[in-house]
């Protein structure tokens, strides 16, 4: 893409690429390596990520229990995801502020699952939600809201369309 | 205010947390206010191309530094549980060792408010902070 104005990529182009970068992202991130981050699902605006139980990530030796801290890590990680997807060329995210309730302690032994939404992006701002569960959405582990802001200077065009997601996201344009 | 606290207590402690010990979490302990440390370690690293601390790493390490000072504020064995946090992060966290200090804002018999600050270069340019509530769990 050398073109100053690149050509508006179709949805399945977008699709193509950004289950490339979805691999990458995970597999790039040392401390997600560490934590053994294993990359599930993208689209356009959401992101899926997989982390197994792993003993040396025990918050408490008494229960057992998976440390907050990795949930916190894995919901982080995820929800940035889910932002960079959201934009339609692809930026560097930060995380600006991360809110997370913990809901129940994951059963020891399960692996969690954290699936993240981007449901709202500005020229320079994505807005995402995200749970991650043991097994069961419906019986989450810790909900978050997360607020990111592309880095790298300059403003990207929202992307998030009503076409693009469902619904209830729809973009302002400012 | 602060109880007497010790370090063999806090090594006790953290004993109890693989997950600390997997981040190299130590405690210094100067009178009797703790400070933690995160030693700098290529696995906490989250943006390679930027050498940026991974922010899951650095809020983990601000809950465990939540929790460790609770449970010696109570005398207490077990941990307590974050019920909801909320992290703001303010600076990119470098390549380097990271500190951080909690202070219980409000102690109730069931649940604890408390701050958390995070910090590299000094106490006055934190890189993250954390408020949120603690459920404290009682001993048997």
């Amino acid at each position: 893409m050398t073109d100053t104005q690149p050509k508006k990529k179709t949805k399945e182009e977008r699709l193509t690429w950004l289950w490339e970068l979805g691999p990458m992202m995970v597999g790039g991130t040392p401390h997600g390596i560490a934590l053994g981050f294993r990359f599930v699902a993208i689209d356009i605006g959401s992101a899926t990520i997989a982390m197994d139980y792993n003993p040396k990530l025990i918050g408490d030796t008494e229960t057992r229990v998976m440390a907050g801290g990795a949930v916190t890590a894995l919901l982080d990680q995820t929800s940035g995801l889910a932002a960079m997807s959201a934009f339609e060329q692809t930026v560097p995210v930060a995380t600006l502020d991360l809110r997370i309730d913990y809901m129940r302690a994951a059963e020891p032994g399960k692996n969690i699952i954290a699936e993240a939404r981007c449901y709202k992006t500005t020229r320079n701002v994505a807005f995402v939600r995200a749970i991650a569960h043991d097994g069961d959405p419906d019986n989450p582990v810790a909900s978050s809201q997360a607020v990111f802001m592309t880095t790298g200077g300059g403003s990207r065009k929202p992307d998030l369309t009503p076409d693009a997601l469902t619904a209830d996201t729809k973009e302002t344009g400012q | 205010m602060s109880p007497e606290i010790n370090e063999a207590a806090i090594a006790a402690q953290l004993d109890k947390i693989p997950y600390a010990k997997f981040l190299g979490i130590r405690p210094l302990l100067m009178g009797n206010e703790l400070t933690m440390v995160m030693p700098y370690a290529d696995d906490i690293i989250g943006n390679p191309v930027l050498k940026a601390l991974h922010g899951g790493a650095v809020s983990a390490f601000m809950e465990v530094t939540a929790i460790v000072q609770l449970s010696l504020e109570n005398k207490s064995a077990r941990f307590a549980k974050p019920v909801g946090v909320n992290i703001d992060y303010l600076r990119r966290g470098r390549p380097k060792d990271t500190y951080a200090r909690a202070v219980i804002m409000r102690q109730g018999s069931r649940v604890s408010n408390v701050q958390v600050r995070a910090w590299q270069d000094s106490f006055d340019t934190p890189i993250t902070v954390l408020h949120g509530h603690f459920m404290l769990t009682r001993d048997k």
